[in-house]
């Protein structure tokens, strides 16, 4: 049975369960609905969830196991003298997969038996021509060990899923009839249902966590790796930024950390006064027309993919800077000599980040309540005074932590400074001169066919983990000032 | 309901000239009507009450004399309102101006969220009422000391007024309005949640500047209208039903409905 068997049989089993205990369960009390513990579609409910959970839990359990120990026994197969130095297990073994996948795209066009793959003795003659005309196409010649480790695969994860997919309708019929017993008047069928949702839920919430936890914890081991391979004191104290594949490379994070910390200055020095501003033009003196156009205009700019701007830094406002500052150009001097600069990725950041500032300080200015400015207009004071001496000290813990928020987004933002900010690791002071940051470096670093096992590609993680832990820092600093300044008023 | 204080009054009356005339004064928000064709003379010199059922638009008729009606978008105001025969509802006169001259407590307590000293000392600042600092500090004292919270707040100045109880918080707004010194005073249920002993504080502070000012003031309670004010205007689902003496209101209503109200039958 395929997978889309399952499926459908699942789906009439999940329908039928629901309409047949509900079906009974109403007739045990002869349709009065009042003698129920629960209204009856929580009875249908609770049919359907037994009926179809174990079942796709099974399925998910079974396919994550089988393809572990499906892999095990292949790589067991590969003869020892096999594997070199030219050849190692893992890309022997993505053959294997690519060829196995390639097989079982053969076998359900109807190429290919799947009898005469799985039957050891049978010869398998223009293997190759075939796969290459259903569009799989691998990287040598096929060797004798790769084919037959490839059928063995094929064979067993043949065997596996159809193993699996017949289990998991025999435990969703077990189910359902197991469920039909609950068919009865005293049967708390809403609080199950309420139980088993709140599991889902659960399991949910726990799976979001996990994944967010593997991911630091993958940093972390990585990153421990570098650190085995690199002294850490030059990573964090040494001065010189200088990767090279041969040997001896000196990779401190510092210059990178110099070119983010000033990259994001300048583009909190060009968001934090427009954005605050716009936000309390908005919030305050806009009428109420203005406000309903200007307010999803600043949320599309929020939209707007950071590759565009990056682009726009690049092709647009970098040669317009150079224009004027460069060599030869407007005004004469020789200030800039690449459009790709500090104030060219810092400017365009800030006009990313301008909507961001605005409309988060925007929600904080209208949090605070109406009854300040009324006390304030009720003792005579301008709207000028009552922004600036009411509602922006009651807003200002908020927009602090609004600006840390995009202090946090600057230094973690990648594309606009690919594009804009240049490649140069040094600690200069000039904003017409390019820099580079620690983004630019970790995908600079793992761009192209790489191997994780030197410490030029693998102080990536340790600078994704720095990276990593600055703006999480910050994030937490501000969401708790931020949340320190709603509780004055809730 | 008569009592001592309300009859001396009475007797050294000056024949008032009024501060505030309203006429033929409409309130819509959006399109419901909150004030229909409310017309009241406010005397000088002298306390004005405004008494009624929740809902029958005593706020909103306050809020329409210093126009702080202005800041509601959907609120609309009909009729006209002269100060000393200005109207104050024409282009030419400053709504901030206005509010300096008209302070006002609002019927929620709302000080700022920043020290009871700054809350006070906020529209002298701004009307540069204060040349010195203890000029200021003089303002700041004599203004607590009058709204009957000094005592409770002289030793926390600098700590912030969102801090303190219910009660004291109104007691804070009431010492902020006077901080300014307007010319009249609107107060929307200044005493709704003081203890008898601070409302009679609070009563002596309103009879005191009925000298000076001119003090409107919105209250739930019959005593107390009858207690501080020389007119009382009593007010039906947003029309004024009657307005007159106080004594008169209280003894010998016009009105049926004014009299089931203040014998607790309606509202
Ligand atoms: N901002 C507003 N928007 C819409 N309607 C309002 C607004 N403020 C007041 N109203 C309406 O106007 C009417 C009068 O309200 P107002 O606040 O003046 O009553 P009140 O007499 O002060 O009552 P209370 O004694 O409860 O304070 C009410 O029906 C109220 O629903
Ligand atoms: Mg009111």
């Amino acid at each position: 049975m395929a997978l889309n068997g399952v499926f459908y049989s699942l789906m009439i089993l999940a329908f039928l369960a629901f309409f047949v205990s509900r079906f009974l369960t109403l007739k045990t009390v002869k349709g009065d609905i009042r003698r129920l513990h629960s209204r009856p579609v929580y009875y249908g409910l609770n049919s359907l969830f037994l009926t179809v959970f174990p079942a796709v839990i099974l399925l998910i359990v079974w396919s994550f196991a089988q393809s572990i120990l499906i892999d095990e026994k292949v790589k067991q197969q590969i003869p020892e003298n096999f594997i070199t130095e030219d050849a190692p297990l893992n890309l022997i073994m993505s053959e294997v997969d690519r060829l196995s996948e390639g097989l079982k795209q053969l076998v359900d066009q109807g190429t290919l038996s799947a009898t005469k793959v799985e039957n050891e003795d049978s010869e398998l003659f223009g293997i190759e021509d075939k796969l290459e005309s259903a569009g799989v196409f691998l990287s040598s010649s096929i060797s004798p060990e790769v084919l037959s480790a490839s059928r063995s695969k094929f064979a067993m994860e043949a065997f596996g899923s159809s193993t699996r997919n017949w289990l998991a309708v025999l435990v969703s019929v077990l189910g359902f009839f197991w469920s039909l017993k609950n068919s009865t008047a005293e049967f708390r069928a809403r609080n199950h249902v309420e139980r088993i949702t709140l599991f889902l839920l659960g399991t949910a919430a726990t799976l979001a966590i996990f994944t967010s936890l593997g991911i630091v914890l993958s940093m972390i081991f990585e990153a421990l790796r570098f650190f085995g391979m690199h002294p850490w004191t030059d990573f964090f104290f040494g001065s010189t930024w200088a990767p090279s594949f041969s040997a001896g490379s000196e990779l401190s994070i510092l210059p990178l950390l110099w070119g983010t910390l000033y990259i994001s200055f300048v583009a909190l020095l060009v968001s934090v006064p427009i954005g605050l501003y716009s936000a309390i033009y908005l919030s305050e003196y806009a009428s109420k027309p203005i406000r309903a156009i200007a307010k999803p205009l600043l949320e599309i700019l929020a939209g707007i993919p950071t590759i565009v701007y990056g682009l726009f830094a690049l092709t647009t406002f970098g040669p317009l800077l150079r224009y004027f500052f460069g060599d030869g150009g407007f005004l004469g001097v020789e200030w800039m000599s690449d459009s790709r600069s500090v104030i060219t990725a810092g400017v365009v950041m800030g006009m990313m980040l301008i909507p961001f500032v605005s409309s988060l300080s925007d929600d904080i200015i209208n949090a605070v309540p109406q009854s300040l400015r009324d006390g304030s207009y009720g003792l005579g004071a301008t709207q000028s005074e009552t922004v600036r001496k009411v509602i922006l000290p009651a807003a200002l813990p908020g927009i602090i932590g609004a600006i840390l928020l995009a202090a946090s987004r600057a230094i973690g933002e990648t594309m606009i400074v690919v594009l804009g900010a240049g490649a140069v690791a040094k600690f200069a002071g000039n904003p017409l001169e390019a820099l580079t940051t620690i983004t630019t470096r970790i995908v600079s670093q793992l761009t192209g066919d790489l191997e994780f096992d030197s410490p030029e590609t693998l102080v990536a993680f340790a600078l994704g983990l720095t990276l990593f832990t600055i703006t999480l820092g910050l994030n937490v600093l501000a969401l708790y000032i931020v949340r320190k300044y709603r509780e004055q008023y809730e | 309901m008569k009592d001592q204080t309300y009859l001396d009054r009475e007797s050294n009356l000056t024949p008032g000239i009024s501060k505030i005339s309203a006429k033929n004064v409409n309130v819509y928000y959006d399109d419901v009507q909150a004030l229909k064709d409310v017309s009241v003379e406010i005397e000088k010199n002298a306390v004005t009450s405004f008494i009624g059922p929740s809902g029958c638009g005593k706020s909103t008729f306050l809020r329409c004399l210093n126009r702080m009606n202005d800041t509601i978008d959907i609120c609309k105001v009909t009729g006209q309102i002269l100060l000393e025969g200005e109207d104050i509802y024409d282009p030419k006169i400053d709504p901030v101006q206005l509010r300096a001259k008209v302070g006002m407590v609002f019927q929620k307590p709302n000080p700022f969220p920043k020290s009871v000293y700054d809350n006070i000392a906020y529209g002298p600042k701004i009307h540069g009422l204060a040349n010195t600092k203890s000029d200021l500090d003089e303002i700041v004292e004599k203004s607590l000391r009058r709204a009957a919270i000094w005592d409770e707040v002289k030793d926390r100045l600098s700590s912030p007024a969102t801090g303190l109880s219910g009660g004291q918080q109104q007691r804070i707004c009431i010492a902020r309005a006077i901080a300014t010194s307007p010319d009249i005073l609107l107060m929307d249920e200044p005493c709704s949640a003081l203890d008898p002993i601070a409302t009679a504080q609070v009563e002596e502070l309103i009879d005191e500047l009925r000298e000076n000012f001119c003090v409107v003031i919105v209250t739930h309670s019959m005593q107390q209208a009858a207690r501080v004010s020389k007119k009382t205007a009593f007010f039906h689902l947003g029309s004024l039903v009657e307005f007159g003496d106080t004594e008169k209101i209280f003894t010998n209503p016009n009105d049926p409905r004014t009299e089931s109200y203040i014998t607790g039958r309606i509202g």
